[in-house]
């Protein structure tokens, strides 16, 4: 039963795992190139362990920015993680609290989005999203340092259409977050928003900013609705 | 690194697991998964190194379509991530 569950979130990890693949590797080819050793890759997708972090890291120290301003920036790409890890919150009600802080730490986008479409079919344990977490970033780190170590001589991705795996994900996902009209309104509403914000805002504040507006519209409708049409649930 | 990376996905599960939560904010959470999706979805295939990017030479646009269309039909990740990446194999063939 355990090894079960666990399973179960290791085969949920899976199409991250295709677009882990070449992002990682194009993160380990950049980090080689501006000087980082493989032993330090390593310890960068093992111990920091995200995606945009790293790549806004590697391309401010080849900047030559000071350890102040790459951790100040580190940190305001991770942003997002807050409402994420947030969000989760109602869904391990059921799992045992030393788990949490473990778990916390494999959250990514995209490991965050495939358990919120789990989790919302059913009830998950901490095994679940160990395994999820365990596979995705055993994997990142694997793809990272393949790309440090071997380089430039890997094929290109795009021949394989690896870098539309992540979009699809999402855009998978997406569409099984949606349930009612109302769901499709918002979404609609985040992309012109996201859009919108990076336009005119550098770095991923769009995230956050169209995520946080479009969640409290999506309340302020949810009150507008029910104080209106009593009988309706949204 | 490694402290700003954590404490951002660490401290909200951790401590809001150990609170009662208001309604309010509970329903505000509920829309946060679409919200964040779309945010996240939205520049990357809208969106190219310039800005907007609503084209026939936007190859990751037209591969949304079918791969919208599949998950739309299947509700599957597996299927969709493959139609998506088959599609853009397909397109980028023919646009070059």
């Amino acid at each position: 039963m355990k090894r079960k569950e666990f399973l179960s979130g290791v085969k949920a990890a899976l199409p991250i795992v295709f677009g882990y693949i070449p992002v990682g590797m194009a993160f380990g080819v950049l980090a080689a190139q501006i000087g980082l050793t493989v032993s330090e890759v390593f310890f960068m997708s093992l111990l920091v362990y995200a995606g945009s972090g790293q790549f806004v890291a590697v391309s401010l120290m080849s900047a030559g920015a000071s350890a102040v301003a790459i951790i100040f920036t580190t940190f305001l790409v991770n942003s997002r993680h807050i409402l994420m890890s947030a969000a989760l919150v109602p869904h391990v009600r059921n799992i045992p609290r030393w788990s949490l802080p473990l778990i916390s730490y494999g959250i990514t986008d995209e490991t965050f989005a495939v358990a919120m479409g789990e989790v919302t079919k059913e009830k998950k344990g901490e095994l679940f999203f160990l395994g999820l977490n365990i596979t995705s970033q055993s994997f990142w780190i694997l793809s990272t340092v393949i790309g440090a170590s071997v380089g430039n001589i890997i094929p290109d991705p795009r021949a394989f259409g690896l870098h539309f795996a992540m979009p699809a994900m999402f855009i998978a996902l997406l569409i099984m977050q949606i349930k009612n009209k109302k769901g499709i309104l918002l979404a609609m509403l985040a992309i012109g928003l996201s859009i919108l914000f990076k336009s005119i805002l550098p770095g991923n504040w769009n995230i956050i900013l169209a995520t946080i507006l479009t969640a409290t519209i999506g309340v302020m409708i949810e009150k507008w609705t029910v104080k209106y049409s009593p009988s309706s649930s949204g | 690194m490694m402290l700003v990376t954590y404490i951002p996905r660490m401290l909200p599960l951790v401590v809001l697991s150990k609170m009662n939560i208001p309604p309010l904010v509970l329903n505000w959470l509920k829309y946060i998964p679409i919200a964040v999706l779309a945010s996240l979805l939205a520049p990357e295939i809208f969106m190219n190194e310039t800005g907007l990017d609503i084209s026939l030479n936007n190859q990751m646009l037209l591969a949304a379509i079918p791969a919208f269309i599949v998950a739309s039909l299947t509700k599957n990740l597996f299927y969709t991530v493959f139609s998506g990446m088959g599609a853009i194999i397909i397109i980028s063939r023919f646009l070059g």
